[in-house]
């Protein structure tokens, strides 16, 4: 104990003598000041005391000291008796805790009373704290109870009462919004208070209370744009509020201007600084902002450039760096101000002055620029750096004229000190630079390859190695990469060396001339003592010594293989381990199916390879097939006539006709020609022990008999097990009706059994068939979107009098968009001149959609759509087409949607 | 800005000492509520600052999702955190009434020491200027007064009920306050 006691005086001794000594809460201990808090039972209060031992309650709590509940119950019943005492200090530093300890439900009806009886004190101060501290640690109930009092401080011409009701409101509309509701004109009455704070706390709750009425928000912006407030903070919430309405309002079309906007430029004229800004941060956020509308705000804030406080200058450089993504040429008279801001003492608005000035640079300025920069880079933090080297890759893709000056200096910075983070950077940008400007290439790599002579990282190492074997090969002296990589063979950890060794594998595939010496460089890393580049090496090694000598090709990279189905066909084989080896092809496979659709997601493949589904690598292939065969060519031919598409006008999705596991599998692909339509199915067998034979679809119109007549059926000789066949069949359609079919089909086959014991097939087999689901077609089938940069020209020139013109009601819908969709996804045309994209908020909206009928007949659809009051959407369709028939096609196509 | 509308607000109210010790500290921001939580954001928010020189003019800088507001005066470092798109100015200005309420109440003596000696006082006047999150008062001769209860104490008692000596003391505490004030 002795030596605790001398210790800690010595450890006190020492504090003292770097000056940390003094602490009023040295020492200070839970248990101890919880003892203490006896004395707010004490019959006489000591209010100095109890005071004293509240801070050092609430010091303990500030600094991370957790109560349990049974602690934080026993302070709370205690610091209740000290209402009794009258001292307004100590009932000051009650309320404090009482907000603090946060008391539960059951508890709070302890001070209940004693809260409110100082609600209606005399003395202001105990009314403003009693209604915050009852409204911090009320519950619903409560406040039923205690709601007029509050509905009248709200009116208090005390203004510290007023604001304390007020901003009690704020936080009671998340506990219960109807009572606040009722509020409203008192708040009203509130907002023309004169102190400045009681009007800002009265706006803002009243925008709040009113904020699902549009009409009521539009009208209390309108009245207020007009007189401006005393308030600089309830100035500023207007503006917000306006910026709102903005938003949700259109440019005056005949006249090009805002509404509002002459209010918000008026308040960069207002006398407070946080007004000015607010405004011309306002005004920089506005949709499609004009370089015309822009002016005023980029000059205030021009002038915050030169400001003597840190605050402004930040703000205003962060607002103009927000301009220069969008309009850099609206902001060109800044750049001398930015440039002297280079140099500021506070790194954070230097670090924005930089990549400001780097997205306004103009080519000239650079080489300047670089080198204010360089002067500058070695002082700042990395998490600047990086900023500002992200800022350089963006100019350098801008500029790539520059890109000399701007790779030397990536290099420069590369050499210097600094964290991963930063180096990364730094490398990710090089790398993006040499893959995208291709003169840059040469130097970058030299850059790098030199970087990784000094690298401590391992990651950066072998990414750059990996880029040199993948670029190293087709420059103009792949030799003298060699070096570089051979060396991290000879100096570094197992990772990069193993890298190392791909990087010359690669080197030695690639050029004939090297292969000699990078064969030889392989053969040493035979005796390395890691497992992982020894097998590396002699992979590759073998790899190698197969390429004939004269040839020059790419080592096979080992992740052309995409993972998931490598990883899902090796599952497979392990599942049902053959004796057979694993065979590469079965990915390669499933790969090719995915290559054209990469999104597609990698469990589609759990099944096997036979799972077809419906992507358009099905349908080129599909495709194809069709124009392959002979029997077709008749069709296309004349159908050739048209300019405007392929032989095959539109070849629809595919559709699986039968149910996803049964015994065969039947997809259909609809072929439509201009006077043709062919149904092309793919069939595929899931039993192994039978054979089928003589495969063919028959088809037979239920609907639509009369448009389509059955030209030919072409069947298939044997249905293969695991893979499919074809069998068409071809139908003509009659020109100038309606193109609606519904198909019942039926597959026929002959089945034969095989004898499990001799494994041959029977002779006879039996005839057999199997019902498919009906094939639809539909008028969609026989149109595709053709978008057009001038709809309006094209639109002029179809006549008129084919204009059909028709009301519809699509009943109730979440959005516009939505609405919007649903019709494009029926009419399958495509949308003209952006005009697909609705206006946040819109009420109405207009889309222009342009298509082909089949015989390269054109459509083009204006659509009008608008929301009703009940978000009961109407549209209006107008159709134009080169025949009647096809306009009035498009709208029995709607109305039977 | 969640849950408040477009109605600016304070994330954060630091007052941490010259090796980044807490002082008195206030968090609004419901995404900061574990003590670690805490721990870590004050010491990047000090880590980040601690080299510039606040001592003049407010200072500024951003962290992660914070635009962060501040200003050192001798061994004390006094932070206000806000929403990332938060009106900077603003934020300033909420920074400025702390700074300068603290100051008064301190009788311009604003190091750590004093700071701690009157910790009632710095967290009367945090609890002043922002009400959960909500700017509550930014004119600090305001935050003053109400955090010493001003005008409160002759009203509290009528001076004839009082015993002689303790209105005397009382006299005495009151005209101490107005002289130093």
């Amino acid at each position: 104990m002795a030596d605790g006691h001398a210790e800690s005086s010595k450890k006190r001794d020492e504090e003292s003598e770097e000056g940390l000594d003094f602490s009023p809460f040295w020492g200070i201990e839970k248990g101890a000041v919880l003892q203490e808090a006896r004395c707010f039972n004490e019959s006489q209060l000591d209010a100095r005391r109890c005071q004293q031992v509240i801070t050092k309650l609430l010091y303990l709590s500030n600094q991370g000291d957790s109560f349990t509940k049974v602690e934080a119950t026993e302070v709370f019943f205690s610091v209740t008796k000290l209402f009794q005492s009258s001292d307004s200090n100590l009932r000051r530093m009650v309320y404090l805790i009482i907000k603090e300890i946060c008391p539960s439900a059951d508890e709070v009806i302890i001070v209940t009373s004693s809260l409110m009886k100082d609600m209606n004190s005399k003395i202001d101060l105990y009314r403003s704290n009693a209604i915050r501290v009852l409204c911090n640690i009320t519950d619903a109930g409560l406040l039923g109870q205690i709601e007029r009092y509050l509905k009248q401080a709200v009116v208090d011409k005390n203004a510290t009462v007023s604001s304390a009701a007020l901003v009690s409101g704020h936080h009671l509309l998340q506990v219960n919004s109807e009572i606040v509701k009722r509020w409203s004109s008192e708040v009203q009455e509130a907002l023309s208070s004169k102190n400045p704070l009681v009007q800002y706390h009265a706006l803002g709750l009243l925008h709040r209370i009113k904020q699902n009425d549009r009409l009521a928000v539009s009208k209390l912006v309108t009245q207020l744009s007009r007189s401006p407030l005393r308030s600089s903070l309830a100035q500023c919430l207007v503006i917000r509020y306006v910026a709102q309405v903005i938003k949700d309002t259109k440019v005056d079309e005949v006249t090009g201007e805002r509404p509002f906007f002459d209010f918000l430029e008026s308040c960069l004229r207002h006398k407070s600084e946080t007004v000015i800004f607010e405004a011309a941060r306002v005004i920089i956020e506005l949709n499609e902002v004009t370089t015309r509308e822009l002016q005023p705000a980029v000059t205030v804030l021009q002038l915050f450039l030169s400001s003597s406080k840190p605050i402004l200058r930040f703000a205003a450089i962060r607002a103009l760096n927000k301009v220069a993504m969008n309009n850099p040429s609206s902001m060109t008279n800044c750049n001398i101000d930015m440039e002297s801001m280079i140099s500021d003492q506070n790194r954070s608005i230097a670090t924005l002055a930089i990549t400001t000035l780097l997205k306004t640079g103009k080519e000239s300025s650079i080489d300047r620029l670089m080198k204010q920069i360089s002067t500058f880079m070695t002082d700042i933090q990395d998490e600047f750096k990086v900023v500002v080297v992200e800022a350089i890759q963006e100019l350098c893709l801008k500029f790539p004229h520059k890109h000399r000056i701007l790779m030397n200096f990536l290099s420069n910075v590369l050499r210097e000190e600094g964290g991963f983070e930063y180096k990364k950077t730094i490398v990710d940008c090089i790398l993006c630079l040499v893959k995208s400007i291709p003169d840059a290439t040469e130097a970058g790599l030299t850059h790098l390859s030199e970087f990784i002579e000094d690298c401590e990282f391992t990651y950066l190492s072998s990414q750059v190695l990996h880029l040199l074997g993948e670029l190293g090969p087709s420059t103009a002296d792949p030799g003298k990469y060699i070096r570089y990589i051979y060396n991290r063979v000879i100096l570094e950890n197992a990772t990069i060396r193993a890298s190392a060794v791909c990087a010359l594998a690669n080197f030695g595939s690639c050029s004939v001339a090297l292969r000699a010496r990078v064969l030889t460089l392989l053969q040493r890393c035979l005796y390395d003592n890691d497992d992982e580049v020894r097998d590396r090496a002699a992979f590759f090694l073998s790899v190698l010594r197969t390429i004939p000598e004269t040839d020059s090709e790419c080592v096979e990279d080992p992740l052309i293989y995409p993972l998931a189905p490598l990883e899902a066909s090796l599952r497979q084989y392990l599942e049902n381990t053959g004796d057979s080896a694993f065979d590469l092809a079965v990915i390669n496979q499933i790969h090719n199916n995915i290559a054209s659709h990469p999104d597609m997601h990698a469990s589609a493949f759990d099944c096997s390879s036979m799972n077809i589904s419906s992507t358009k690598n099905d349908l080129r292939e599909s495709e194809n097939i069709i124009t392959s065969r002979g029997e077709f060519m008749s069709y296309g031919p004349i159908f050739k006539v048209s300019s405007y598409s392929s032989s095959v006008v539109n070849s629809c999705h595919a559709v699986d006709l039968t149910e996803a596991e049964t015994e065969y599998k039947v997809t259909c692909t609809k072929h439509i020609f201009k006077e043709h339509i062919v149904f092309h199915f793919m069939c595929s067998n899931t039993i192994e022990d039978q054979i089928l034979e003589n495969v063919s679809v028959v088809t037979d119109p239920i609907e639509g008999i009369e448009v389509f007549a059955k030209v030919s059926t072409i069947p298939l000789g044997t249905m293969p097990l695991g893979q499919f066949g074809s069998t068409f069949v071809s139908y003509k359609r009659a020109q100038g009706l309606h193109p609606v079919a519904k198909m019942a089909c039926t597959l026929k086959f002959t089945s034969k059994e095989i004898d499990p014991s001799s494994g041959e097939p029977e002779s006879e087999g039996y005839e057999d068939e199997y019902t498919l689901e009906d094939i639809d077609v539909t008028v969609t089938d026989f149109l595709t979107g053709n978008p057009l940069s001038a709809f309006r020209k094209v639109w002029d020139t179809l006549p008129i009098e084919n204009e059909k013109v028709g009301d519809y009601s699509l009943g109730t819908r979440d959005s516009l968009g939505e609405a919007l969709e649903a019709v494009v996804g029926i009419l399958g045309m495509a949308a003209c001149e952006g005009s697909e994209v609705i206006a946040p908020h819109a009420r109405s909206h207009t889309t222009l959609l342009s298509g082909f009928f089949v015989g390269g007949h054109s459509v083009l659809v204006q659509l009008n759509l608008g929301m009703g009051p009940s978000n009961s959407v109407a549209m209006k369709l107008i159709v134009r087409a080169e025949k009647p028939y096809i306009a009035d096609m498009i709208h029995t196509l709607v109305s039977e949607a | 800005m969640s849950g408040l509308g477009e109605i600016p607000g304070v994330l954060n109210v630091l007052l941490l000492d010259s090796d980044g010790k807490r002082v008195a500290v206030k968090y609004y921001d419901q995404k900061m509520k574990t003590l670690a939580q805490q721990m870590k954001f004050e010491k990047e928010v000090f880590t980040k600052t601690q080299r510039n020189n606040a001592r003049g003019e407010a200072e500024i800088a951003l962290l992660d999702h914070h635009v962060v507001v501040y200003k050192f005066c001798a061994d004390l470092h006094f932070f206000v955190t806000a929403h990332v798109d938060e009106n900077e100015i603003i934020v300033a200005t909420v920074l400025n009434a702390f700074f300068d309420a603290v100051s008064l109440l301190l009788r311009g003596v604003v190091e750590k020491r004093a700071a701690l000696e009157n910790l009632d006082l710095v967290l009367l006047t945090i609890d002043e200027l922002i009400d959960g999150g909500i700017i509550l008062e930014t004119d600090p001769n305001a935050i003053a007064n109400r955090v010493t209860m001003r005008g409160c104490e002759s009203e509290a008692t009528p001076l004839a009920e009082q015993s002689l000596s303790s209105a005397l003391a009382i006299a005495r505490e009151q005209l101490t306050r107005n002289l130093l004030r």
